[in-house]
């Protein structure tokens, strides 16, 4: 059997499987230091969203609620087609629906663009968790949330680039995308890229998703969207989901999609030099306190301390304070 | 003499021998105690979700999810002790003149060579430092720490203000623990000292020595039990 | 659909005109994304609203709703001026060539013979000249005035491009773009598809609106080849099966019609129905008529279905008016004329217009058995919720019966899809509670109504106790007995034709196709078109082989197509007069010398020499009509009309509202509002999130589309106060909705004849009943008034007016 599903189209077999990723697959676990290198490699997988095939249909959105059991609440139109109006940790995968104006053609373009997490090969959300194991990076690519290990802290939005995690309000663990772990781990492409009808959304190895983009981006340079491109950014290291953009040369307006996602600078101080510094800081006040309570003489009353206090207090005799 | 607010309504010399000075009235010192504690949880909670290595501290609270529940609340319980004592406290913790003699033999003052240091008032300026340390930090950390608060106060913020909150909160966690640790071995260096947290007076000798113009001050203002 | 979902692959072309396939098609529009990827084929859609379709469009361009002819008109004299006509096909397939009777004529917007107090045509003048030998006349040089050819020149003379922007609002410059890439598949090697829908169909002219495109896709020669077609994309999975299965009051099964008062019998019947070929040597196929009508009356009176009683013609009910739509129905309901209705798997209450009206009628009824599996609004009519459904619960007398069904999943039969697929599925759960499947319902019921004719009598009661029920548990007759029953048996040994003294099918056998079925009783068929779905082979519809020789997107081997399976109609087409293929690379059919061969099941006998017969082999004249002669109400070509309910005047006549031979019943003339006092154009459509009245039921789909709005453009929003995301009212002449308002410049005003029109688009997925909160539809304001031919109800264009508003209330009970 191959080590991952190389799309998600074709259909699986359907004899119960044994899960192909497992503890042993781990490239980074969040708060853990000393995981023990893979034994295996796996051949790194990505979803590859072709947004100029994208008609918005949320039929993406309609199956990750289905796969992952989840029970988006029914809320209130507000004058968009974006709905739930933003992710949730009941809504791993939302369109986001832009009308843009091409200055250059002066025609409106409606930009709908799937969001959900993107798979950095360099995880903000994974830097940023204190919990061990709550978040953990698969050799093929997939950064999964682990939620047993979760305590619902919230690190993982400030470390993410991309504002994908959601903290549940009922049981304080976060959400977000698992790029179907589940599913690839047995053979099946995400759902929603087996829903999707009009395969805008493609799954199967890095490698072949972006030779299919560029017959994309050939296709969409042929009818004049001259800045067509991959959208696969190198800030994070590249990610695990990529998007087939007309406009590559200004992803923000797709929905603020950003331009050169990086994990924050803030974070990397953070998460950096302060977790070091800090540590080393309190340690050396602690060890500078022992050794001056070890090596150094206690600072005692001595008995004609205590004597010119009782002379200053009879002295003092018993005036009032008012007097 | 120095001005009446510098001394503490419940500040009053006991004729000995020996001679015992009240620092702390029970209310002061329960409401320390409460800020110690939350304070000393706060910091094995906090250090927990710091760092890695410290992460089994959540052992302490019974795993992760309540560590990270309990933090906060903690430093809400933490915020209003002290600054009731802070209101208690501040007028005394201004810095005078005097306290710049003490800066300026800080050499001393390690020595233990009090005698050649100005008199100190009720505070000297290490504890008014730590006073103040603590009072700032304490601002920094409630503030930053509410903005990270997400169980309730995530849509109050964008992401990038709580990043810079979290970056702040860890810094001035990590100042404050060590304005703990000076505060805590100050007291424990200088002996005699943990006695006005508990019995909330200490010896005359032990103001002579460490506050003598507040002592000073107590007995010529006359806050003196009357003579047998 | 000409052709069918898979073939839209092989397009150059996608037109998307009077529909938004990737809305409300999404599924079978990844036909049109696997054509673009694959053969950089483009897509151009014209619509009022940039939608979910034009965002994935190679070209856009705006139109105001209900003005398709003009610019169809338009695009059609652009490719004639122009030379972007396929002349070889257009001159051998259509009846460019025949000629006209002199009387015929065209003016002020009218054609000849129309009787405004009858709201209807005299159609007698528009027909052929007839030659001597009884067949059409024909000028094969175009050159005479009178032939087809030259009345339509003339017809289409004053569509230029400055009156279709007069008229539609399109601009020029765009309706000159997409008339230019429409005319380049004029080439034999270009094709191009249309794909339509509601977005045609829901207008007092909407099968005008489809003429004009399938004449232009003949003018083009894009009828019969691969990615081509005329493809009406179904707005159900089985609404293709619905008028195939005859459910419309005016048919029977497989087209045939229902009879008329006229048809005093059988004979009277089918002298109307002989259809004799025009052209010499042509195939007309409908000669068959007879053969289909005996046999199906077979199939419902089996023995009781004899020679000497006419074949039971007189069990069949006859028609006193053209069709009980349901529009008529409901008319008739609300004149206090119907007092029982049976509403099978139908929402009515939402789904006609004039929703005050519906209320009225459906108050008038002593009961109403509703058959559905969902909660539906029609069946809770009489219950008050606020806004949503202000009704008087006590002054509403009627008993409803409303009885749970089983939905799709949970039972087996087959689906005919838009490509006339009849795809067998099965059963994945068992019924929920007190479900039962609708043939056990109609049996129960007509076993029921049996046993009381059986003992108490009645007028007429021999249709009833005489109807074949011959089912192995006659309590629930199964999918597979109603397969077999619609492909027809043999009753007795069928010899073979060609070879008196063989057997072809022996008797109780089924039928191997419809080219078996005889005129003598000697065989039985409950849906002619559909035979050969379940024939001594097997469940045809149940085949899976998704094997596709050279990738032509024919799927032979999948599902069952009707007719004979064959994937593309009027297929012949695809080749030339000497039955080469007009693009190679594209072949479909080819002949070989002694007969058809190729990819598809020829539309034509396969020996048909492709010099002599016509493609079209179900019109007498064996040639695709851009002349349709009297068979449309409103004309032999289609003419620009406005909607019932216009924001500007019909340019070629001020006074004329609508279509002119439109039914309009009394009761409905004074509630069509005027544009003075309604001044905006109203569209109503679905949205891809929900299916109907349905999917509001399903909490994943009410999550994704939660709530009723309204949308309108940036300018509207601004010349009215009307803030994005806030309440506001919509009134029509006939009712007002509340709505959320979705400000957005996907809808422009349009300039139609010097003056702004401003579009408000109202979707209809909302209703009272679900998981999705509460809201009105645009039937509650849209006219009760259909199409000339069809009846199917103008919701695509009529006239509101709209103001900023409050929430609308809940019942306070």
């Amino acid at each position: 059997m191959m080590d991952s599903p190389r799309t998600a189209v074709s259909n699986p077999p359907v004899q119960p499987m044994e899960s192909n990723l497992t503890e042993r697959d781990l490239v980074r676990r969040s708060a853990t230091s000393e995981l023990p290198p893979p034994e295996r490699q796996l051949t790194p997988v990505a979803k590859l969203i072709d947004v100029s095939k994208c008609i918005g249909c949320k039929a993406c959105q309609s199956a990750c609620v289905e796969w992952n059991d989840t029970h988006p609440g029914i809320g209130e139109n507000v004058g968009y087609y974006t709905n739930p109006h933003d992710l949730t940790e009941d809504m791993f995968t939302l369109m986001r629906f832009t009308e843009w104006v091409n200055p250059e053609t002066d025609n409106l373009e409606w930009l709908i663009r799937k969001d959900g997490c993107m798979h950095c090969a360099d995880p903000g959300c994974l830097k940023a968790c204190p919990a061990p194991g709550a978040i953990v990076q698969y050799s093929n690519g997939i950064v999964d949330f682990v939620h047993e290990n979760c305590i619902g802290c919230g690190y993982c939005i400030k470390g993410c680039p991309f504002n994908i995690p959601r903290i549940s309000k009922v049981d304080h663990r976060a959400y977000k995308c698992t790029l179907c772990s589940d599913r690839v781990a047995v053979g099946q492409g995400p759902a929603c890229a087996k829903a999707c009808p009009t395969q805008a959304i493609v799954f199967g190895t890095k490698e072949d998703m972006k030779k299919h983009a560029e017959h994309r981006i050939a296709d969409l340079k042929s009818r004049g969207y001259t800045n067509a491109g991959l959208y696969d950014p190198p800030g994070v290291g590249g990610t695990h989901v990529m998007y087939v953009l007309h406009h590559n040369d200004k992803p923000h307006i797709y929905s603020d999609l950003p331009d050169d996602p990086k994990i924050s600078a803030v974070v990397q101080a953070w998460k950096g030099v302060t977790k070091y510094t800090g540590l080393a800081a309190m340690g050396l006040v602690a060890a500078g306190a022992l050794l001056h309570g070890v090596f150094g003489r206690a600072n005692r009353v001595q008995p004609e301390d205590e004597e010119s206090a009782e002379r200053l207090v009879d002295s003092a005799g018993g005036r009032r304070e008012d007097a | 003499m120095t001005k009446a607010s510098e001394l503490e309504p419940e500040d009053a010399i006991h004729r000995g021998p020996p001679v015992t000075v009240d620092r702390y009235g029970p209310g002061k010192r329960i409401n320390h105690w409460i800020t110690a504690s939350s304070l000393i949880l706060l910091a094995l909670s906090g250090l927990a979700m710091f760092h890695p290595s410290l992460f089994f501290l959540t052992g302490l609270f019974g795993g992760g999810q309540n560590t990270r529940m309990l933090h906060p609340w903690i430093g809400v319980v933490l915020f209003f002790s002290f600054y009731i004592f802070f209101f208690q406290l501040w007028k005394a913790n201004l810095f005078t003149r005097a306290d710049m003699g003490w800066f300026t033999g800080i050499r001393d003052v390690i020595g233990g060579h009090e005698d050649r240091l100005p008199e100190m008032g009720k505070y000297n300026a290490g504890q008014k430092v730590i006073f103040w340390a603590m009072a700032l930090l304490i601002v920094a950390l409630i503030i930053t720490g509410v903005i990270i608060w997400d169980q309730y106060f995530n849509s109050y913020t964008s992401i990038e203000t709580k990043r810079f909150a979290v970056l702040a909160h860890a810094v001035a966690a990590v100042l404050i623990i060590c304005v703990f640790i000076v505060h805590v071995y100050a007291a424990f260096w200088t002996r005699g000292t943990f006695r006005a947290m508990t019995k909330g007076s200490v010896t005359g000798g032990w103001a002579w020595r460490h506050h003598r113009k507040w002592l000073k001050d107590l007995a010529g203002r006359g806050r003196i039990d009357p003579a047998e | 659909m000409t052709n069918s979902w898979t073939d839209i692959k092989n397009t150059d072309l996608v037109v998307v005109m009077g529909g938004n396939a990737a809305e409300a098609h999404p599924c079978g529009f990844k036909w049109v994304t696997e054509a673009k990827a694959t053969r950089g084929a483009k897509l151009i859609v014209v619509d009022p609203r940039y939608t979910r379709t034009a965002s994935v469009s190679d070209y856009y361009a705006p139109i105001r709703q209900g003005t398709d002819i003009a610019f169809l008109n338009g695009v059609m004299k652009y490719c004639i001026d122009n030379d972007k006509v396929q002349w070889e096909y257009m001159k051998a397939f259509t009846n460019a060539s025949y000629m006209v009777k002199d009387g015929f004529g065209y003016q002020d917007g009218l054609f000849t013979g129309y009787d405004a107090e009858k709201r209807d045509y005299d159609k007698s003048t528009w027909d052929y000249v007839l030659g001597d030998d009884g067949f059409v006349v024909t000028d094969p040089t175009l050159q005479h005035p009178r032939c087809v050819w030259n009345l339509l020149k003339a017809h289409l003379a004053p569509y230029t491009p400055e009156m279709v922007e007069r008229i539609c609002g399109t601009p020029k410059d765009k309706f000159l773009k997409v008339a230019e890439m429409i005319s380049e598949c004029s080439s034999p090697t270009k094709t191009m598809t249309s794909m339509y829908a509601l977005g045609w169909t829901q207008h007092s002219s909407g099968s005008q609106n489809i003429r004009a495109m399938a004449m232009l896709q003949l003018i083009l020669g894009n009828i019969g080849v691969r990615g081509g077609g005329m493809n009406a994309l179904r707005g159900h999975s089985n609404i293709q099966g619905l008028t195939d299965l005859g459910l419309m009051s005016h048919l029977l099964t497989g087209y045939l019609t229902m009879p008329t008062e006229k048809d005093v019998d059988f004979t009277t019947y089918m002298s109307t129905r002989q259809f004799k070929p025009l052209r010499p040597g042509q195939t007309s196929y409908w000669q068959n008529y007879r053969k289909f009508m005996v046999s199906f009356q077979k199939a419902m009176w089996g023995d009781a279905a004899r020679i000497d009683n006419d074949w039971g013609f007189n069990y069949l009910s006859k028609l006193d008016v053209p069709a009980y739509d349901v529009l008529r129905v409901f008319e008739l309901m609300y004149a206090g004329k119907v007092n029982g209705y049976i509403c099978q798997g139908f929402n009515p209450l939402l789904a006609f217009p004039n929703r005050d009206k519906n209320t009225k009628a459906l108050s008038n009824l002593k009961w109403l058995v509703t058959m559905d599996p969902l909660d539906t609004e029609t069946a809770r009519f009489w219950e008050n919720h606020g806004d949503f459904n202000p009704v008087d619960t006590a002054s509403i007398q009627t008993e409803v019966f409303q009885l749970p069904t089983t939905c799709f999943a949970e039972e087996e039969g087959s689906l005919t899809n838009s490509g006339r697929w009849l795809q067998w599925h099965w059963a994945g759960g068992t019924p929920p509670g007190e479900a039962k499947h609708d043939t056990y319902i109609i049996a129960q019921i007509f076993l029921r109504m049996k046993e009381m004719y059986q003992n108490e009598g009645g007028a007429f009661p021999d249709p009833i106790l005489n109807l074949s029920w011959d089912y192995a548990d006659p309590n629930e007759p199964t999918p597979e007995e109603l397969a077999k029953e619609i492909n027809g048996r043999a009753l007795t040994d069928l010899m073979d034709p060609a070879d008196p003294m063989k057997v072809q099918v022996a008797a109780g056998k089924q039928i191997l196709n419809f080219s078996q079925l005889r005129d003598d009783g000697s065989t039985m068929c409950g849906c002619w078109i559909y035979s050969g779905n379940f024939n001594e082979q097997g469940n045809n519809m149940a085949r899976r082989d998704n094997n596709d020789p050279d990738d032509t997107g024919a799927y032979l081997g999948w599902s069952f197509a009707w007719p004979l399976n064959r994937r593309t109609l009027y297929n012949r087409a695809s080749a030339d007069l000497q039955g080469k293929p007009w693009d190679p690379s594209r072949k479909l059919l080819e002949w070989d010398g002694t007969k058809w061969t190729g990819y598809d099941v020829p539309d034509i006998a396969p020996t048909a020499k492709p010099d002599e017969i016509g493609p079209f082999i179900m019109n007498q004249e064996g040639t695709a009509r851009l002349f349709s002669r009297g068979l449309m109400r409103d004309g032999p070509f289609p003419a620009h009309m406005e909607p019932f309910e216009s924001p500007v005047a019909n340019v070629f006549n001020p006074k004329m509202r609508g279509n002119p031979v439109s039914r309009v019943f009394q009761t409905d003339v004074a509630q069509m509002g005027l544009s003075d006092e309604f001044p905006y154009a109203a569209t109503s459509y679905r949205l891809t999130e929900h299916f109907h009245y349905w999917t509001k039921h399903n909490r994943v789909n009410s999550a994704l589309q939660p709530e009723f709005f309204v949308e309108i453009s940036e300018e509207l929003a601004e010349e009215k106060n009307i803030e994005n995301g806030g309440w506001v009212r919509v009134w029509s002449k006939r009712g007002s909705v509340k709505a959320k308002a979705v400000v957005t410049k996907r809808i422009r005003p349009l300039m139609c004849d010097g003056k702004p029109v401003h579009v408000v688009g109202i979707p209809l997925h909302w209703g009272f009943t679900g998981s999705a909160k509460k809201g009105l539809g645009p039937n509650s304001l849209a006219p009760f008034v259909g199409d000339a031919n069809i009846e199917t109800p103008e919701y695509k264009a009529f006239l509101v007016n709209i103001e900023p508003s409050t929430a609308p209330e809940e019942a306070t009970v």
